[in-house]
């Protein structure tokens, strides 16, 4: 029996295993020349279910923080990103004419094909060598019980909350300002794409129920993260994903606040962040120190921005460009899907 | 035999797959869709090397980092599309001759589209 239940789990990691790499392959492989819309789907929707097994496989390595992230983010929010910019892609066409003309650039050729080819064996051989060498190094504990030590004194009891927010809060204070830069970047190259209409039927009826639900999934996330798998990440994803549901049924503005206070929902994040760690520099003389009491309660703060912040800027970077374009707002009663 | 190296195995040739179709094509869709799964390939053998063998708890430090990568790879995934968007609307707009090459030539209604906001 506990041969078996050994067994059991390391077989359903073999079979996650090769199945992420057989739809990695089929993700990037096909027609080497296919360009047109459909193809891009298909890539796209099995990228979707790549994410989604690599959620399961993280949640069998131990790491439940990491596969909500990647189901919310790395496969849902990058899905919907990714198949919203298929739309720009053209059909693919019936005949071989225009077919030809819709096909990409020219690929490399086969020449520097086999040469690519053969230089990437050599290196994954390499690659693969010197991870087999460096075994007995990631084998040994290091930096698990020395943040076990301190746990205690960071003012949660989620190990992964307490290095993203407390023990290095200095990385994820950078990581959200390249999400900005990022947003900022997307928001200079141009208007948002316009919303679709509003679908009969489902999904509009859906609304309703889907974006508080999805709002009420946030804040739990958002709450839960002190002491269990969540936080600011996947709480802002949650929100996100509401504002995606939103522009997908006819709201251009995607759920963003009117345009004067988007620019400052973007910075929300960054900016409280950047305010705790001044705090911190001010009272205990190092910058994002907090320890033992209040430190519960100034990560609660900073996660609670961070969660509005990620949100508004994962959905400008869904809108794709200055989503500030109807100075009305579609509260004014703009019939959906009106051409702008 | 060590229980890592399954994952070991896996990661490399996603690496692999991921870096041979960046280097091959040049759709940009397939070429950000090729960072992704480089990225995964990295993210799994951090994930892997954290795992602890004997019963104890997976070390959080590289569950963070994976953590932060993932978020790093969407935003850069986002502006890579968006750039994308920017040069073809632009090279629309620019060169209309027939044998421009551009993806968008012949779809006037969708470039149309594009500038009408």
């Amino acid at each position: 029996m506990s041969e078996l239940a050994k067994l059991l789990p390391m077989a359903l990691d073999l079979i996650l295993l090769t199945s992420v790499v057989v739809l990695a392959a089929l993700v990037l492989g096909g027609h080497r020349r296919a360009t047109g819309r459909n193809d891009a789907r298909r890539r796209v929707i099995l990228f979707i279910a790549f994410g989604l097994l690599l959620a399961l496989l993280w949640a069998s390595l131990g790491a439940p923080d990491v596969a909500l992230a990647e189901a919310a983010i790395g496969a849902g929010f990058a899905g919907a990103l990714l198949f919203a910019a298929t739309n720009a892609l053209p059909v693919e066409a019936e005949n071989k004419v225009s077919a030809a003309r819709h096909a990409g650039p020219a690929p490399v050729g086969h020449g520097l094909e086999w040469l690519i080819n053969f230089g990437i064996a050599a290196f994954a051989i390499l690659l693969l060598g010197a991870l087999w060498l460096s075994l007995p190094a990631l084998d040994t504990d290091r930096l698990g019980p020395a943040v076990r030590t301190v746990l205690p004194e960071t003012g949660v009891s989620n190990p992964v909350t307490a290095v993203l927010l407390n023990l290095r809060a200095f990385d994820t204070l950078l990581e959200i300002a390249v999400l900005l830069t990022a947003a900022l970047a997307i928001r200079q190259l141009g208007p948002a794409r316009a919303a679709s209409a509003a679908p009969e039927g489902m999904l509009t009826a859906l609304v309703p129920w889907l974006v508080p639900a999805l709002i009420l999934t946030a804040g739990y996330l958002l709450w839960v993260g002190a002491h269990a798998p969540g936080g600011a990440f996947q709480a802002g994803a949650m929100l996100a994903a509401a504002g995606v549901v939103l522009h997908l049924t006819g709201r251009s503005g995607g759920g963003l606040p009117s345009p004067r206070w988007q620019p400052w929902a973007l910075i929300a994040a960054v900016a409280v962040f950047l305010a705790v760690g001044l705090a911190g520099l001010a009272l205990n003389g190092v910058f994002l120190g907090y320890r033992g009491a209040s430190a519960s309660v100034l990560i609660l703060l900073i996660e609670t921005a961070a969660t509005l912040g990620i949100a508004a800027m994962l959905i400008s970077a869904y809108l794709g460009g200055d989503g500030g374009g109807d100075e009305a707002g579609d509260e004014a009663g703009q019939a959906p899907g009106a051409p702008r | 035999m060590n229980a890592l190296l399954p994952y070991l195995i896996a990661a490399v040739a996603l690496i692999a797959l991921g870096l041979r179709a960046l280097l091959l094509h040049r759709d940009t869709l397939r070429r950000l869709l090729a960072i992704n799964v480089l990225g995964a390939g990295v993210f799994m053998i951090l994930i892997a090397a954290a795992r602890r063998a004997d019963g104890l708890p997976p070390d959080p430090v590289p569950h963070a980092l994976v953590l932060t990568g993932i978020v790093v790879a969407v935003a850069a995934t986002a502006l890579g599309l968006a750039l994308d968007r920017a040069v073809n609307s632009a090279a629309t707009d620019d060169d209309r001759r027939p044998d421009a090459g551009n993806r968008g030539d012949d779809n006037p209604g969708d470039a149309g589209r594009d500038h009408a906001s």
